[in-house]
C-alpha cells in the first residue's frame, strides 16, 4: 500500500517537474522571440508616434499620442513623386523578375534533370560554380555591359537576367523533379508525346510547389534589392521603394516618423508573402543546405 | 528530309533547347563579365574613355598607396571573423531549442526567421540606426539600469559592433538549415543512445553534432563568403564612418568604381577579393576532412 502511494507521489512529482520545465521553456522562448522582433515592433510603433514623442517615449511600443500623420507626410515622397510611384516600380520589377526566374528555372531544371545530352555534366558543374562566385566580381563588368547596351537607367538590368535561370533556382527545382517517378514520362513518350508536351502537361503541374518556392524567394529578393537600384537607376520616376526609402531618409533627416512609416509600408509585402507561403519559404531555405 | 519538329524532339536537341536560357545567361552575364573584369583590372578604365593597359599599376596602388585599401580589408576581415562564429553559434543554439516540437514551435520559428528575411532591407537598416541612436531605445535601457549612455554611432571603436549585431540578428536562415539537419538525425540513434544511458549533452556531442557537420560546413562557407561581401549595412547605416571605422571592402570598392568611376581600379580590388574569398573557401575545404563527417564514408 505504502509502496504504491510512494510510486504515485513520485509519478506526480515527476509530472509536476515536467510541467514546470515545459512552462519555463515556453516563457524563455517567448521572451527570446519578443526580443528578436522588438526592433520591428519598435519601428511600427514609432511610425504611429508624433516626431516629438519617438525619442521621448522611446522604449514603449504603445504610442501615447496615436497619429497617422507620418503616413500622410511620408506618402508624399520627394521630387514631386509619391511613394505610390516607387511602390508601383518595385512591384513591376519584382513581378517581372519573378515570372522570369520561375519560368527559366522550370525549363532549365527539366533539361538537366530529365534529358541526356552531350556536355550535360559540364554545364551542370558550371552551374554549381556560379553559385559560389562572389557577386561583386561581376558588379563592374556587368555595369559596363549594361552601360554599353544602353540599359542603365531602365528596369532592364534588374529584370532581364532573371529570364536566364538562376543557378540556385534551377538546382532547387531539379531536386524536386528528381523525386517524381519517370513512369509517367516514359508512358507519355511511348504514346508519342514530345519532350515539350511532357514538360508542359506532365512535369509543370507536378512541380508547382517548387515553382512557388522559387517565385516567393525571387519576389522577396527582388523587392528588397537595394544594390541593383543603386547601380542602375538614375531617374527618380524609376526609383524602386528600397532605393527611394534610403534617399527619403537622407532628405527627411529629422522627420523620423515619416521614415518609419514608409519603412513599415515597404516591409508589408514581404511579411504578407511570408504568412501566406511560410511553408514554401522554409522548405526553400532548408534545401539550400542540401546543395553543399 | 526529316521534319523540323522531329529533329527538335530528339533527346540531345531537346536537352539543349531546355537548358539554352541557362547557357546564354552563363556566357552573357557570367563568363564574359568575369574575363572582362580580369582585363579591366590591368587598365585605367573610367567609363568615359577607352581602357589603357597599365600592367600592375592598380595592384601597386592598392597594396602600397591606397591607405583605405588595407584599412577596409582588415575591417572586413575583423567583421567576418567576429560575426560568422557568433552567428553560427546562435543559429545552432536556437535550432537545438526549437528542435523540441511543441504546438508553438511554428510561431517561434517564424519569430526567429523573420529578422533574416527583412534584415538586409533598407527599412531595417534605417531602424537599426535609430535603435542605437544616442537617445534611442538601447541607450534608454542602458540608462534605466544605471549605465551611461553610449555614443554607438560616433565611436570608431564601437560602431562596427553595431553593424556586426545587425548581421548576427539575421541568423534565421542558417538556423532553418540547422533545424532541418537536426530533424534529419534518425530517432533510432537517439533511442539507442538513451538505452545506453546517454544524457542530452552526450547525445548532442556524440550524435547530433557529428551528424550535422556537413551542414555546419555549408553554413560556415556560405556565411564567410557573405560576410566578406557585406555592403548594405555599412553603406546604409554609417556610410563607412565614423573615421572610416566601418568602411567595408565592398563599400570602398563601390566608392572607387561608382563614385570616382575608377572602374579599372575597382576591378583590381574585386579580383583581390575573389582571390581572398577563394583562399578562405579552399582553407575551409582542406580542413573539412578533419572535422566533417559523411555518413556514406562510414568513418
Amino acid at each position: 500500500m505504502t509502496a504504491t502511494t510512494a510510486k504515485v507521489k513520485k509519478y506526480r512529482s515527476m509530472r509536476r517537474a515536467k510541467i514546470r520545465s515545459t512552462i519555463i521553456y515556453h516563457v524563455l522562448v517567448t521572451m527570446m522571440s519578443f526580443l528578436m522582433l522588438y526592433p520591428l515592433f519598435w519601428m511600427v510603433s514609432s511610425s504611429f508616434k508624433p516626431n516629438t514623442e519617438i525619442f521621448v517615449n522611446v522604449t514603449s511600443l504603445i504610442p501615447i499620442d496615436f497619429t497617422m500623420e507620418n503616413y500622410v507626410t511620408g506618402w508624399k515622397g520627394f521630387a514631386e513623386l509619391s511613394f505610390g510611384v516607387f511602390f508601383k516600380n518595385s512591384i513591376l520589377v519584382a513581378v517581372i523578375a519573378t515570372i522570369g526566374s520561375t519560368f527559366s528555372a522550370a525549363v532549365c531544371a527539366f533539361g538537366f534533370a530529365r534529358l541526356r545530352f552531350p556536355g550535360r555534366n559540364i554545364w551542370f558543374v558550371a552551374m554549381i560554380i556560379t553559385m559560389m562566385l562572389p557577386g561583386q566580381v561581376m558588379m563592374i563588368p556587368r555595369f559596363v555591359l549594361f552601360n554599353e547596351m544602353g540599359w542603365v537607367g531602365t528596369f532592364l538590368p534588374l529584370t532581364v537576367p532573371a529570364f536566364f535561370g538562376g543557378a540556385f533556382d534551377i538546382f532547387l527545382v531539379m531536386q524536386f523533379i528528381r523525386g517524381i517517378p519517370r513512369d509517367m514520362d516514359e508512358a507519355a513518350r511511348i504514346d508519342g508525346c514530345s519532350w515539350y508536351g511532357i514538360f508542359f502537361y506532365i512535369i509543370i503541374p507536378m512541380i508547382v510547389p517548387a515553382l512557388v518556392t522559387v517565385a516567393v524567394l525571387t519576389f522577396i529578393g527582388s523587392w528588397g534589392d537595394f544594390m541593383g537600384s543603386l547601380l542602375y537607376l538614375n531617374k527618380p520616376k524609376y526609383y524602386t521603394s528600397a532605393y527611394a526609402l534610403k534617399l527619403f531618409a537622407d532628405a527627411a533627416f529629422t522627420d523620423y516618423g515619416a521614415t518609419f512609416a514608409m519603412s513599415t509600408l515597404s516591409l508589408i509585402p514581404i511579411l504578407t508573402i511570408f504568412f501566406f507561403f511560410q511553408k514554401n519559404l522554409v522548405e526553400g531555405i532548408s534545401i539550400q543546405g542540401l546543395k553543399g | 528530309m526529316k521534319k523540323l519538329s522531329e529533329i527538335m524532339d530528339r533527346e540531345k536537341v531537346a536537352g539543349y533547347v531546355f537548358v539554352m536560357p541557362f547557357i546564354i545567361g552563363l556566357f552573357v552575364f557570367t563568363v564574359i563579365p568575369f574575363f572582362t573584369s580580369l582585363y579591366l583590372a590591368f587598365t585605367d578604365y573610367n567609363v568615359l574613355s577607352e581602357p589603357n593597359w597599365i600592367g600592375f599599376d592598380n595592384f601597386k596602388r592598392m597594396f602600397f598607396e591606397d591607405k583605405h585599401f588595407w584599412n577596409s580589408f582588415w575591417i572586413t576581415f575583423r567583421f567576418a571573423l567576429i560575426q560568422v562564429p557568433i552567428k553560427l553559434c546562435f543559429s545552432l543554439g536556437v535550432a537545438l531549442i526549437l528542435a523540441r516540437a511543441t504546438k508553438a514551435t511554428g510561431v517561434y520559428r517564424a519569430a526567429f526567421y523573420i529578422p533574416s528575411l527583412m534584415g538586409g532591407s533598407v527599412a531595417v537598416a534605417l531602424t537599426w540606426k535609430q535603435l542605437f541612436a544616442f537617445k534611442g531605445p538601447i541607450n534608454a535601457v542602458i540608462t534605466a539600469f544605471g549605465g551611461k549612455a553610449v555614443k554607438f554611432m560616433n565611436n570608431p571603436k564601437i560602431t562596427l559592433y553595431v553593424l556586426i549585431g545587425l548581421g548576427i540578428w539575421q541568423f534565421g536562415s542558417s538556423m532553418l538549415i540547422f533545424l532541418a539537419a537536426i530533424k534529419n538525425v534518425p530517432a533510432s540513434y537517439h533511442e539507442a543512445a538513451i538505452v545506453d544511458g546517454a544524457g542530452p549533452v552526450t547525445r548532442f556531442f556524440k550524435i547530433v553534432l557529428p551528424m550535422i557537420t556537413p551542414i555546419f560546413f555549408f553554413n560556415l562557407i556560405n556565411q564567410t563568403i557573405g560576410a566578406f561581401q557585406a555592403f548594405n549595412s555599412s553603406y546604409l547605416i554609417t556610410g563607412g564612418g565614423p573615421l572610416n571605422s566601418t568602411l567595408y571592402y565592398a563599400v570602398h570598392l563601390y566608392n572607387r568604381a561608382f563614385t570616382n568611376y575608377e572602374m579599372g581600379y575597382g576591378s583590381a580590388m574585386a579580383w583581390f577579393m575573389l582571390l581572398v574569398i577563394g583562399a578562405f573557401t579552399a582553407l575551409i575545404f582542406r580542413s573539412s576532412s578533419a572535422w566533417v563527417y559523411y555518413e556514406s564514408e562510414g568513418k
